[in-house]
C-alpha cells in the first residue's frame, strides 16, 4: 500500500510542476521529442507527467486481454493520449514479429508484453531500453522477488512485472473425495495418489503431460535446481545437477506408469479432460483461476487449490510459472510515455482494473490487500483461492535464471526432451539430449558454454 | 512467315511485363535476398561476418535437413500416388457415365479443396482426437482401441490423410476434364472394335492423361517439398509427434523464426528449392518422353 | 465451348451401374464425412462440444446461436475480418487473374525475346520454399513500408503461376489466330483486340483462374502470418487461427465453438461460389486441359 501511496503523491507534485512548465513552455517547443531521448539518462516522474500531460500516441502490443480495460481507463485520465492496443499475436508468433520488426527497424512498438523466459534473450540483444533511465531501480520491494528478479538482466532492469505464475496444486475435490484420496503435500504423497487415482478408475489420470519446457523448468526450480548459469554471454547448462535429478526421479515413475495423461495442454482434449475430471489435478501458475472459470465451465464448483506439493515434508518451496513483464523497445519513438504507461499498468491503478478482470499481480501491495486475499471464488466452492496463490508469490525460491536464448531452447524442448514421453528415453536422458542441443545453439550464436 | 517474323518484337512483353514486375518483386527479389543472405552468418553474439559457402556445406551434412528431406520424400513416394491413383479411379468412374448423380459426385468429391488448410486441419485435429474426438467415439461405440494417429509413428500418414482429404477432389478434376475433351467417337470405334471397357481406358483413356498426370504430379512434388501448414499446425496437438525439423520448410521456420538463424534458413530454403527443381525437371522430362 | 461429352452420354445413359455408384461413394463419404462434422459441431454449445458424440447432434441446437455469437464476439471483429478477406480477394484474386489473362495470352499468341526464359524462370521459382522466402519479403517489404498494411497481402497474391499456366494453355486454343490477324489488319492497337476480342474469348478460362485464386486468396494463412501484426487487417484464416490460439493463453478464454463456426461460415461463401458458377469453371478447366 505505501509504495502506491507514494507514487500517488510523487505524481501530485509533479503535476504542479509541469503545470507551471506548461504555463511558460507549452507555446510550441519543437523539440519535445528529441528532450525525450536525451533526458533518458535520468528521467524524473516530472518528466513522465509531462509526456503524460503533452500526450501523443503510443502503440503497445499485447494480448492479456485484461489490458483492454487499462487503456480505456488511461486514455479517460489523460486525455492527450492516445494508446493503440495491439494483440500482435500470442507469445511466440508476438516475438517473432516483435525480433522481424526491430530487425527492419520500422513497425516497432513502444511497449511490448514479453513473458519473463524470453525477456533475457531481447536484453541480451539490447532491444530493449533499460528502465534504470527511468528510476526504475527505486520500485525495488515493490514487486514479488521471483518477478522482479525475473526482469533483471546483468545490473539493467528490462521491463516491468505485469502478473506472475506463482505455482500451486489445483485439483478436482469431487474426483478426489468420490476416490478417497487426500490432498498430496509431498511428491511422493503425489506420485501415490496418482496410482491410487489410476488403478481405481483406469480412464482418469493424476494430471496430463506430453512435455512442455516451461513446466519442467518450473519444477526444476521449485526443486532448487539451477541448470541455467548465466554471466553475460557466458552460459552453463546442466541439468546433471541434483535439482533436476530430483525431479526426473520423480517424473519417471509417473511416466512409466503411465499415470499422467498423454493430453497436450491448451488442447481442446485437454479442456475436456479438465471438465470431466479424467484429469485431476494441475500443478500450474496462479493465473489458472480465469482459464478454468472460462474454459471448463463444465467443472463449476469442483475445482480446489492447494499449496504446491513439496520436495521435503514441511518445505514451503514453490516456483514462477509464466507471467509477463511489459517492456519498452528501445526502438520506441517515445520513452518516457511508454513508460508512464507501462508503470500505470503494473504498480499504478492499472493494475486494480486487471485484478478486476481476473489477473494475478506480481505487486506485493496488492498481494496482501485484504480485499484481494478474501475474495471468495465461486467456481472454486468459495475459496478464497488468492489466500493460497499469495502464500506461494512469497515462497519463490530465490536465485532462478532462464537462458539468454530460451525462446529457441523451449521450442525444441519436443524434439529432445519431449521423446520421453513417446520412447522409452527416460526423461533424464532425454533432458540431457535437450542441454546438449541447447549448448550446441548457444555455441553457434557466439556465446561461451561452460 | 512474314506475319511471324514481324510478330517476334517485343510487344509480347507489354502483356507479360505486368506479371513479370510483380514476380520479380515477390518472387525473384527475395529469392536474390535469400542468396545473399546465405552467405553470411549473424550471431546473436558477435554480430555478422561473412562465411561464403560454409553454409551451404553445413546444410549438406546437417542430419536434421536431411532427415526432414527423407520425410517429405517418403511423403511423395507414398502420398502422391495414393491421391493421384484415388483421383483417378474417381475420375474415370465418373467419366465412365455409369454412375447415378455424377454431377453431384464430381462437385461434392471437389468440395473439400475449397477448405482452408488451416480449417481443414484444425477439423481433422479435432477429429483425430483419441479421447474425446472421432477416433475416441469409435473406440468408445465399438470397444476396440484404435491407433493414436497423432503418435509419432503414424502422424505422417496422419497429415496424408489431410492432404490426400483436400487435394483429391483438384486433381479428380483436373484428370476428369483432360477426359472429357477425349473425342466420344474414339470410344465408339472402340466398342464396334470389341474392346472393353478396360481395354478402352488402357488404350484411349490413360494415354489421353498422361499430359495432366505428368502436370498434376510436378504440383504435387512442390507440394510435398513444401508441406507446412498442416504440421505445424498439428504440432500444438502433437508436439512430440512433429519435430522443429518435421519437413525442410518448417525447419526453415524454426529456424528462422524461432531460431533467428536466417542466413542458414535461406540456404536451407535454397538448397531445397534447387532439389525441388532438380526432380520436377526429372519428371517433366520423363513424362513428356514418354508422352513423345 | 460445346459440351461434346453430352452426346456420349445419352448413348451410354441405360448402362448406370449401381456397383460401381455404391464404390464411388466411399469416397464421397470420404470427402463429406469431415464436412458433416463441420456442420454438426457448429450446431453445438462450447460445453455441448466437450461431452457430445462427434458425429451426431448434442441436445441443445445452437448453431444460430452460435453464428450470432461469432458476429458479435469481440466487438465483432469476425465481420471485419470477413470484409478484410473480401477486399483481399477482390483486389488480389481479380489483379491475379487479370495479370494471368494478360501473360497467358502474350505468351500463347507473341513471339518475343526471352519468351522461352519466362516459363522456366516461373516454374523454378515456384520450387523454392514460399515460407522460407517470408522472412526476405518481409524485410523488404518492411523496407518499402508495405507491413501491416493490406497491400502486404494483396501484393503477393497478384501472382499465380498456376494461373499463367492455364491462362496460356486456354489462350494458345481458345483465341484463333486469324481473328487476330483481322483485327491487326484492321488496324486495331493490340490492347484493344486483347480487351476486345480475346477476352470474350478467354472469359471461361477467366473465370476457372479467378475462382482457384479466390480460393488461395481466401486460403491465405502464412503471408498474413508474417505480414500482419494488427489483427483488424486479419483475414479470416489468421482470425480463427487467433480465436483457437487464444485457448492457450493466461487469462484467455476458450472459444472452440466459436473456431468451428467460424470454420463453417469461411467455407460456405466459397462452396457456393464454387457450386454457382460450375458451368464456368468446368467447361474453363476442359478448354485448359486440351493443349499440354
Amino acid at each position: 500500500m505505501t509504495t502506491t501511496r507514494r507514487r500517488t503523491l510523487l505524481a501530485g507534485a509533479a503535476l504542479a510542476v509541469s503545470l507551471a512548465a506548461a504555463g511558460c513552455g507549452s507555446a510550441g517547443d519543437p523539440g519535445t521529442g528529441s528532450t525525450q531521448d536525451t533526458a533518458a539518462a535520468s528521467v524524473s516522474d516530472a518528466d513522465l507527467q509531462k509526456a503524460l500531460d503533452e500526450g501523443g500516441t503510443i502503440t503497445v502490443w499485447a494480448w492479456e486481454p485484461t489490458l483492454d480495460k487499462v487503456v480505456t481507463d488511461f486514455q479517460a485520465e489523460y486525455p492527450k493520449v492516445k494508446v493503440d492496443l495491439v494483440n500482435a499475436g500470442t507469445g511466440n508468433d508476438q516475438y517473432t514479429a516483435l525480433q522481424n520488426a526491430i530487425k527492419a527497424g520500422s513497425g516497432v512498438p513502444d511497449v511490448a508484453q514479453i513473458e519473463y523466459y524470453a525477456l533475457p534473450q531481447f536484453a541480451l540483444a539490447k532491444s530493449l531500453t533499460d528502465l534504470n533511465s527511468f528510476g526504475a531501480a527505486e520500485l525495488d520491494g515493490t514487486f514479488t522477488p521471483g518477478p522482479w528478479g525475473s526482469v533483471h538482466a546483468g545490473s539493467g532492469v528490462y521491463g516491468l512485472p505485469m502478473d506472475s505464475g506463482p505455482m500451486a496444486l489445483f485439483y478436482n475435490k469431487d474426483v478426489f473425495d468420490k476416490h478417497g484420496i487426500e490432498v498430496p503435500a509431498t511428491w511422493d504423497e503425489y506420485v501415490a495418489a496418482a496410482e491410487k487415482l489410476h488403478a481405481a478408475d483406469p480412464g482418469a489420470y493424476i494430471t496430463s503431460d506430453t512435455g512442455d519446457a516451461g513446466f519442467t523448468t518450473s519444477m526444476i526450480w521449485q526443486a532448487g535446481g539451477k541448470p541455467y548459469t548465466v554471466d553475460g554471454t557466458t552460459v552453463g547448462i546442466d541439468f546433471t545437477e541434483p535439482g533436476t535429478r530430483k525431479f526426473t526421479e520423480t517424473w519417471q515413475k509417473l511416466i512409466d506408469g503411465k499415470l499422467v495423461a498423454p493430453v497436450t495442454g491448451w488442447t481442446d482434449a485437454w479442456y475436456k479432460g479438465l471438465g470431466d475430471g479424467t484429469i485431476a489435478t494441475l500443478v500450474i501458475g496462479a493465473w489458472m483461476p480465469a482459464n478454468l472459470e472460462s474454459g471448463v465451465k463444465a467443472a463449476h464448483g469442483k475445482w480446489r487449490v492447494a499449496p504446491m506439493p513439496q520436495w521435503e515434508a514441511g518445505g514451503q518451496a514453490t516456483a514462477e510459472n509464466g507471467g509477463s513483464s511489459l517492456a519498452v523497445p528501445e526502438a520506441s519513438g517515445n520513452k518516457a510515455l511508454a513508460y508512464a504507461f507501462v508503470k500505470y499498468a503494473t504498480v499504478d491503478e492499472g493494475v486494480q482494473a486487471r485484478l478486476d478482470g481476473g489477473a494475478f499481480p506480481a505487486t506485493t501491495a496488492h498481494l496482501k490487500d485484504p480485499a484481494f486475499l478474501n475474495k471468495e471464488f465461486g467456481y472454486f466452492g468459495g475459496q478464497k483461492v488468492n489466500e493460497v496463490l499469495a502464500e506461494s508469490a512469497a515462497q519463490v525460491v530465490p536465485g532462478w535464471s532462464y537462458l539468454p536464448f530460451q525462446v529457441y531452447a523451449n521450442s525444441i524442448f519436443n524434439d529432445t526432451a519431449g521423446q520421453a514421453y513417446t520412447s522409452g528415453v527416460k526423461l533424464q536422458d532425454a533432458l540431457k539430449n535437450w542441454q546438449d542441443a541447447s549448448v550446441k545453439y548457444g555455441e553457434e550464436q557466439g556465446f561461451t558454454m561452460r | 512467315m512474314v506475319s511471324k517474323a514481324r510478330r517476334r518484337s517485343w510487344t509480347g512483353w507489354r502483356f507479360v511485363g505486368p506479371f513479370m514486375t510483380v514476380f520479380a518483386l515477390v518472387f525473384l527479389a527475395p529469392i536474390a535476398y535469400s542468396i545473399y543472405l546465405s552467405l553470411f552468418r549473424t550471431r546473436l553474439v558477435g554480430g555478422t561476418a561473412f562465411v561464403g559457402a560454409d553454409n551451404y556445406v553445413k546444410v549438406l551434412q546437417d542430419p536434421q535437413f536431411w532427415s526432414a528431406f527423407g520425410r517429405v520424400a517418403l511423403f511423395l513416394a507414398v502420398q502422391v500416388p495414393i491421391m493421384l491413383f484415388l483421383a483417378l479411379l474417381v475420375a474415370l468412374a465418373i467419366d465412365s457415365g455409369r454412375l447415378y448423380g455424377s454431377g453431384f459426385f464430381r462437385i461434392a468429391v471437389f468440395l473439400p479443396y475449397a477448405v482452408p488448410a488451416v480449417v481443414a486441419t484444425l477439423m481433422w485435429g479435432f477429429m483425430y482426437g483419441t479421447r474425446f474426438g472421432l477416433v475416441g467415439n469409435l473406440n468408445d461405440a465399438f470397444g476396440i482401441t484404435l491407433p493414436d494417429p497423432l503418435s509419432p509413428d503414424l502422424i505422417l500418414a496422419a497429415i496424408g490423410n489431410i492432404v490426400t482429404w483436400e487435394f483429391v477432389g483438384y486433381n479428380m478434376l483436373i484428370l476428369y476434364s483432360a477426359l472429357r475433351v477425349v473425342n466420344p467417337s474414339l470410344y465408339e470405334a472402340a466398342e464396334i472394335d470389341g474392346a472393353g471397357q478396360l481395354r478402352i481406358i488402357w488404350a484411349i483413356k490413360l494415354p489421353a492423361l498422361r499430359g495432366p498426370l505428368v502436370i498434376a504430379t510436378i504440383f504435387s512434388i512442390i507440394g510435398s517439398f513444401q508441406l507446412f501448414n498442416e504440421p505445424s499446425i498439428l504440432k500444438a496437438l502433437a508436439p512430440n509427434s512433429i519435430t522443429t525439423y518435421f519437413t525442410p520448410n518448417l525447419y526453415a521456420y524454426s529456424l528462422s523464426f524461432a531460431g533467428q538463424q536466417f542466413n542458414y534458413s535461406a540456404t536451407v530454403a535454397i538448397v531445397m528449392g534447387v532439389i525441388t527443381m532438380v526432380i520436377a525437371y526429372l519428371v517433366q522430362l520423363r513424362g513428356m518422353r514418354k508422352a513423345v | 465451348m460445346k459440351i461434346r461429352p453430352a452426346v456420349r452420354r445419352r448413348s451410354i445413359r441405360d448402362r448406370r451401374d449401381p456397383l460401381l455408384t455404391a464404390l464411388t461413394g466411399l469416397m464421397l463419404l470420404y470427402t463429406l464425412l469431415p464436412l458433416a462434422w463441420l456442420v454438426i459441431n457448429a450446431s453445438k454449445t462450447q460445453e455441448g462440444l466437450m461431452d457430445s458424440f462427434g458425429l451426431w447432434f448434442a441436445g441443445d441446437f445452437a448453431l444460430f446461436e452460435n453464428i450470432a455469437t461469432t458476429f458479435t464476439y469481440d466487438g465483432g471483429v469476425f465481420t471485419r475480418w470477413l470484409l478484410n478477406t473480401l477486399l483481399y480477394v477482390v483486389l488480389g484474386a481479380g489483379g491475379a487473374t487479370l495479370l494471368a489473362a494478360l501473360g497467358g495470352y502474350g505468351l500463347a499468341k507473341f513471339d518475343f525475346p526471352g519468351k522461352k526464359a519466362v516459363f522456366a524462370i516461373v516454374i523454378g521459382a515456384v520450387a523454392v520454399p514460399g515460407t522460407a522466402l517470408a522472412v526476405p519479403t518481409f524485410l523488404m517489404f518492411s523496407q518499402l513500408g508495405l507491413t501491416n498494411t493490406p497491400l502486404a497481402i494483396i501484393i503477393p497474391s497478384l501472382v499465380s503461376p498456376f494461373g499463367l499456366y492455364l491462362m496460356w494453355t486456354f489462350a494458345a486454343d481458345a483465341v484463333p489466330r486469324e481473328v487476330l490477324e483481322s483485327a491487326r489488319v484492321d488496324g486495331a492497337r493490340e490492347f484493344q483486340t486483347f480487351f476486345r476480342i480475346a477476352l470474350p474469348l478467354l472469359a471461361p478460362g477467366t473465370v476457372t483462374v479467378l475462382l482457384f485464386n479466390v480460393v488461395a486468396t481466401w486460403n491465405n494463412y502464412f503471408l498474413p502470418l508474417i505480414m500482419l501484426k494488427d489483427p483488424a487487417w486479419y483475414p479470416l484464416t489468421l482470425g480463427l487461427d487467433a480465436w483457437n490460439k487464444q485457448a492457450g493463453t493466461a487469462g484467455g478464454e476458450a472459444v472452440f465453438h466459436l473456431v468451428i463456426t467460424g470454420s463453417l461460415l469461411t467455407i460456405v461463401p466459397l462452396i457456393a461460389a464454387f457450386l454457382l458458377l460450375q458451368r464456368y469453371w468446368q467447361s474453363g478447366l476442359t478448354a485448359g486441359s486440351v493443349k499440354e
